[in-house]
């Protein structure tokens, strides 16, 4: 804060001018260089999931990238899902999935074979999938984002935070879909527990 | 420089694959699910950048309930997983034949 202070002075000794060009490019480029090191942690994170021999390393792998793409949703603003991504992604499933590599006898993995038959093929075909998006989206220009406060206010006109309005067009607009993953919840947890039971 | 939507887009299109080369190419079923989670996940990207490109909420809306989706889709798949662990003593997808004819 001391040096926030100084170059608000706009005293410029030497050390202070390299605070100063580390100020100017932060305040310029701090988001982009925020979407770079957390996109870089995502797909680093993927990568191990998919090329570990060892599961336990994969979900390792899987919880870096679940939280990356948690901050990446903070730089979209989405403060909420940020949240819900980083308790239900980051604490539910991760526990699920450690505990079900606990649960699971991992020790014939070395003897068995990690890839498929036609793992080059699928290799190819993914290669293509990310070429031919690539070249998609970047053919293609959206502008910028395009400002809709009406979709930020209650019927009294009054500003929300994104928690406040996501709630405000979940609980109005999409109860019924609410209701129903409620039930698709309870399914999903009673077929668990049939699939679970030890027979 | 900006971040654009384009390049959430990119990013996204890039998770999409790995998680789609390891739904093909692995053969371990633990593998294979986290592989879904990552897909997954790369669909909720997209919705949250268009979400903020349009300033519409129903993005994150759906991003919500592909969240309670996939939870459903763990828990199911897990528990299958331990079934078939119980057959045949083995995560390998390789092994789990038997509707196979």
């Amino acid at each position: 804060m001391a040096s926030l202070a100084h170059l608000e002075g706009g005293r410029g000794t030497e050390g202070e001018g390299g605070d100063r060009l580390v100020f100017e490019f932060l305040t310029a480029h701090g988001a982009a260089l925020l979407f770079y090191v957390f996109a870089a942690f995502a797909i680093a994170g993927a990568l191990t999931v998919v090329t570990m021999r060892n599961p336990v390393y994969g979900a390792a792998g899987l919880l870096v990238a679940f939280l990356a793409i948690a901050a990446l949703f903070l730089l979209r603003h989405a403060e909420f899902l940020a949240v819900v991504q980083t308790f239900v992604y980051g604490g539910g499933i991760m526990v699920l999935f450690l505990f079900v590599i606990m649960l699971v006898n991992l020790s014939r993995l070395h003897e068995t074979r990690m890839l498929g038959n036609y793992w080059k093929t699928a290799l190819v075909v993914c290669l293509l999938l990310i070429g031919i998006f690539g070249f998609l989206f970047l053919q293609v220009d959206f502008g910028a984002p395009h400002p809709n406060p009406g979709n930020f206010v209650d019927v009294e006109g009054k500003a929300l935070g994104n928690s406040e309005a996501v709630a405000w067009i979940l609980y109005r607009e999409y109860l019924l879909p609410f209701e129903i993953a409620s039930v698709f919840l309870l399914v999903a947890m009673v077929g668990a527990v049939v699939l679970g039971r030890r027979v | 420089m900006e971040i654009t939507t384009n390049h959430y887009l990119i990013l996204s299109a890039i998770l999409f694959a790995i998680g789609v080369a390891g739904i093909l190419t692995r053969r371990n079923m633990i593998t294979v699910l986290m592989s879904v989670e990552l897909v997954l996940n790369s669909v909720n990207l997209n919705l949250i950048a268009f979400s903020y490109q349009l300033s519409d909420l129903t993005g994150q809306i759906f991003a919500v309930f592909t969240i309670a989706v996939a939870a459903g889709e763990a828990a199911v798949g897990l528990g299958i997983l331990i079934a078939l662990f119980r057959l045949y003593d083995d995560t390998h997808l390789d092994k789990a034949t038997e509707l196979h004819g």
